[in-house]
């Protein structure tokens, strides 16, 4: 057991750090029409540097690193400030399945694309009667000459305000119950048939939209795995969402030091518990990630371990906002990063699953506990 | 870099639990706790057989010695455990299968079974001082046989490792602890009955067991980097995290088994008091937490 970083990883860890602190720049959010923009062209010139998907293929953009050496490139980023992924959706939700589920015709088609994000991806799961329970879902699809139409309502669809292509489950077999009987589809959202309606969230911005399906027409080639299998291929997605990709330590790290930082202005003792804790569990989150990186390193593959994190984070990030705005005292009102950081933390106990049903998971995969009554 | 145990550690682990299963571990705590020592004492030369008394003088890492208390607290052997495997070989002395109890004040005030020791030392920041066995103290542990220290002759310099080693293998300790009450907590969880039918298929206790489960796996990395780095940073977040978690899961696994685990005949009473003693320790959660902060 050790915690060396190999060589290799020392010397990528000083290129990138080096690449960011020459180029990070300060961007509008990413939920305004000119921040869209601007983030495409930060997440361009992440790719001019062959550095926005590291741990990709090469022939896809990437550079095929490890997953310690994407842990280590978050690490950076995150510390560096830099701009929040534009494309967070397609990199770390999608991706993973096309990497999992998709043709090879299917990955050289999306995937360099999506690394440059000149095509943004929203997610489409949830609707207005499923939410966390996915496989309530009731949007249809109806196999039609060369491919399917799409008809339904999607809605709380992060990006969709201003991207380009969303993908989500249909119900594929009118018959069909619960998990059976599901498509995962990749749509164009400029297609005919296809209605976007932004919602603003907390902070004003549009954040999410409601998607209004009238028999859009799917190619076959834009369906991921079988017809009718797509929970199984969803599942890939979720645990990524819930697990390692989406929220890396890297960006508990950077909040918990520089919640250290603020802590450091005033000393004020009332708060010292909470700050400490704060980095402590920062620091375990990051440890136990790197415990999960040495197991699928060595075979192994995310499971249960996924919702154990998700637990862990959503709680870990909105008590560390928390602290912050308490630490501010009276300017936490005005100040922007940390209100900021702190509506968007609410959000992580909610999405990807909620944390009831998180536990509802650790507690029946992870200690064997008998399914009950929701 | 490679964060995870190795199958040496795993099958050391394992040894150890094997052994202690088949003996009563929490018949020897209660005889400890009447001061009859004999049955902690065989507990004690057996796993002096399996080289964990002098895991550290034999070559082995601190990562080996975590996981091995770890099982020691899962199992709840009573005896200075803490002060004879993990201080004594921070101080450079070979315990030669002897016992020792260590304090180090104000952290550590009093001696843990120092009237039964053959080496009983006092950490100071000017140097380490033999003592004797004063008057002796109740714990809300009962198992922990307290004495007040009366500090004697100077015998060595200052060794601030000891004390990292001490707090490191105390958080292993609480870990262990915490994980007992939670595997015992979860089977008890599928066998009751309640309103007819397994009272670990109603959300509110799943809910509770999940708590407890995450705390306690996200205390352990904490744990293996204190004891690869013994930086007094990383101890203290290993102290503070294995003491919250150990402390979440004796409160989750009372509740989960009301009244029966509030009786002295439930081996969760044995945890759920020494995880409440050794929270403050070695160092209470307010000293680790300032050095964290430092």
């Amino acid at each position: 057991m050790d915690l060396d970083l190999p060589e290799s990883t020392l010397a990528f860890r000083a290129e990138v750090r080096e690449w960011l602190a020459e180029n990070v720049v300060k961007l509008p959010s990413f939920d305004t029409a000119e921040g869209f923009t601007r983030h495409r062209e930060w997440e361009a010139k992440l790719a001019d540097a062959r550095l926005s998907v590291v741990s990709w293929p090469v022939e896809f953009g990437g550079r095929d690193v490890s997953l310690l050496d994407w842990l280590i490139f978050e690490e950076e980023y995150y510390a560096a400030a830099a701009p929040g992924r534009v494309n967070q959706n397609g990199l770390f939700m999608l991706a993973p399945t096309l990497f999992s589920h998709g043709t090879p015709e299917q990955q050289a088609r999306i995937l360099p694309k999506m690394a440059r994000s000149e095509e943004v991806w929203a997610q489409a799961w949830s609707e207005p009667e499923a939410g966390s329970d996915i496989a309530a879902l009731r949007s249809t699809a109806t196999p039609t000459s060369g491919g399917w139409l799409l008809s339904g309502q999607k809605t709380w669809s992060s990006r969709a305000a201003f991207a380009d292509k969303a993908f989500g489950l249909f119900r594929s077999d009118p018959g069909s119950e619960r998990h059976r009987g599901l498509t995962y589809f990749m749509i164009d959202l400029r297609a005919e048939g296809v209605q976007v309606r932004p919602i603003n969230q907390l902070d004003g911005e549009p954040g999410f939209a409601e998607l209004f399906f009238d028999e859009v027409f799917v190619p076959d080639e834009d369906v991921i795995g079988t017809p009718g299998e797509g929970w199984r291929v969803a599942m890939t997605t979720a645990n990524n969402e819930r697990g390692l990709s989406l929220r890396s330590p890297g960006r508990f790290l950077a909040t918990a030091d520089r919640l250290v930082r603020l802590w450091s202005e005033s000393r004020d003792p009332a708060l010292a518990d909470r700050v400490a804790d704060a980095w402590i569990g920062a620091r375990a989150y990051q440890l136990y990630t790197f415990g999960t990186a040495t197991r699928l390193a060595e075979g192994a593959s995310l499971g249960p371990e996924s919702s154990v994190n998700k637990l862990f984070w959503s709680q870990l990030d909105v008590s560390m906002h928390e602290t912050a705005l308490d630490l501010l005292g009276p300017a936490a009102e005005v100040d922007d990063t940390w209100p900021d950081g702190w509506l968007f933390s609410l959000a992580g106990p909610i999405y990807g699953g909620t944390d009831q049903i998180q536990r509802n998971i650790v507690a029946e995969r992870l200690l064997g506990l008998p399914r009950g009554d929701r | 870099m490679r964060f995870a145990l190795s199958a040496e550690q795993q099958d050391f682990a394992a040894a150890i639990d094997a052994y202690l299963s088949t003996a009563d571990c929490d018949a020897a705590a209660r005889s400890w706790a009447e001061d009859d020592l004999g049955p902690g004492m065989k507990l004690w030369h057996g796993l002096t057989d399996l080289g964990l008394l002098d895991l550290l003088d034999a070559g082995g890492s601190l990562v080996d010695l975590v996981v091995a208390v770890e099982r020691l607290g899962y199992h709840a052997v009573p005896g200075p455990w803490v002060d004879t495997a993990a201080v004594l070989p921070a101080l450079s002395i070979e315990s030669g299968g002897r016992l020792a109890s260590v304090v180090a004040p104000p952290h550590v005030p009093y001696g843990l079974d120092a009237d039964v020791a053959d080496v009983r030392l006092m950490l100071t920041p000017d140097g380490t001082y033999d003592f004797a066995a004063g008057e002796r103290l109740s714990s809300v542990d009962r198992v922990r046989r307290l004495f007040e220290p009366e500090r004697g002759n100077r015998v060595g310099d200052a060794v601030a490792l000891a004390f990292e080693h001490g707090a490191l293998a105390t958080a292993a300790q609480l870990l262990g602890a915490g994980q007992w009450l939670l595997d015992t907590s979860v089977t008890y969880a599928k066998q009751r009955k309640q309103y007819g039918r397994e009272i670990g298929g109603y959300q509110a206790i799943k809910h509770l067991l999940a708590d407890a489960v995450t705390a306690l796996e996200l205390a352990r990395p904490l744990l293996h980097a204190a004891a690869l780095t013994a930086a007094p940073r990383d101890v203290s977040a290993a102290k503070v995290a294995a003491g919250q978690a150990a402390a979440l899961a004796a409160k989750t696994g009372l509740q989960v088994h009301g009244a029966i685990g509030y009786t002295a005949e439930h081996g969760l009473g044995l945890r759920l008091t020494k995880v409440r003693a050794l929270a403050a320790a070695w160092g209470t959660p307010a000293f680790h937490r300032g050095r964290v902060l430092a």
